[in-house]
């Protein structure tokens, strides 16, 4: 796999938004279809060792979505946000909630631009807001623990070797 | 053999950079990375934390205890109730700490690429 397309996270101390950057080698079309079509996304979006199932995907100014991450534990992780704005093939702006936190309403403002680069190529740039730094903190650490739940349990095992 | 990488990356960061290994150490347990989760929006008295978990009330203890030390966690005192409440800041600290957050993305992403390569080559088989 080649290693061009880099991909860039900022998340700048005591600032509660997120960015995330990233290249394809595709054309912006076709990275637009890639985030909005359910039977696209259903085929990236899922975190390491977890199923994602659709319950709604429909990506359209006005639509809604909410879909599933279960991990090998039988676990459920689940997502739901309104769409304030899809247009084809620029930019989808919509809110982002999980529901597994103590509390309703942390909700994120999300924002995915694609931006057209010479070549057929594009550049992804994704900008979420949070309602609070915490909120956005919280998120981050949640990365950990859904993505990469089974590399922490070894790490423990290799921690716990070294302690000893 | 992903695991491993991002095993041994980890190591080779723990062994260089000490002042992360606290850190890193504290949320490496999934009982802390649990308790942080919990607290990491409304701060929560000891009773409170324990309750959720079936280990004793001790080991739940032990394990603030070593997320206060790593200064993850702040303990304060209101009235009789000792509330346990999250320092997420002091991660945001530690160089790196988006390292997990970014392998997720670059998991997804890589799986992104291959769907797109796909797509291209479907449609370039239509044209013709």
């Amino acid at each position: 796999m080649t290693s061009k397309n880099q991909i860039k996270i900022v998340a700048e101390q005591g600032k509660q938004e997120l960015y995330i950057y990233r290249e394809f080698d595709a054309p912006r079309e076709a990275v637009y279809r890639a985030f909005v079509e359910p039977e696209l996304v259903v085929q990236w979006l899922g975190p390491l060792n977890m199923k994602m199932k659709i319950e709604k995907y429909d990506i359209r100014t006005g639509g809604s979505y909410r879909y599933i991450h279960t991990d090998g534990q039988g676990n459920e992780y689940a997502f739901n946000g309104v769409v304030h704005e899809a247009t084809a093939p620029e930019r989808v702006i919509q809110t982002f909630e999980f529901e597994g936190l103590p509390e309703r309403g942390h909700v994120s403002l999300d924002t995915a631009l694609f931006e057209p680069l010479p070549n057929n190529r594009t550049r992804l740039v994704m900008h979420s807001v949070f309602r609070s730094l915490m909120a956005r903190d919280g998120m981050v650490m949640s990365g950990m623990e859904q993505g990469l739940g089974e590399g922490f349990a070894r790490l423990d095992e290799l921690l716990a070797v070294q302690v000893q | 053999m992903l695991t491993y990488k991002f095993v041994s990356k980890y190591l080779h960061i723990d062994m260089t950079v000490h002042a992360r290994r606290d850190v890193f150490q504290a949320i490496a347990d999934p009982t802390r990375r649990e308790i942080l989760n919990m607290i990491a929006y409304q701060s929560l008295n000891l009773n409170a934390i324990a309750e959720k978990f079936d280990v004793s009330r001790p080991a739940i203890s032990q394990h603030i205890k070593i997320l206060t030390e790593c200064g993850l966690v702040i303990i304060r005192e209101q009235g009789r109730e000792r509330y346990c409440e999250v320092q997420a800041q002091k991660l945001t600290e530690v160089a790196d700490w988006l390292e997990p957050f970014r392998k997720l993305w670059e998991h997804r992403f890589s799986k992104l690429d291959t769907l797109l390569v796909k797509m291209q080559s479907t449609k370039k088989t239509k044209k013709r």
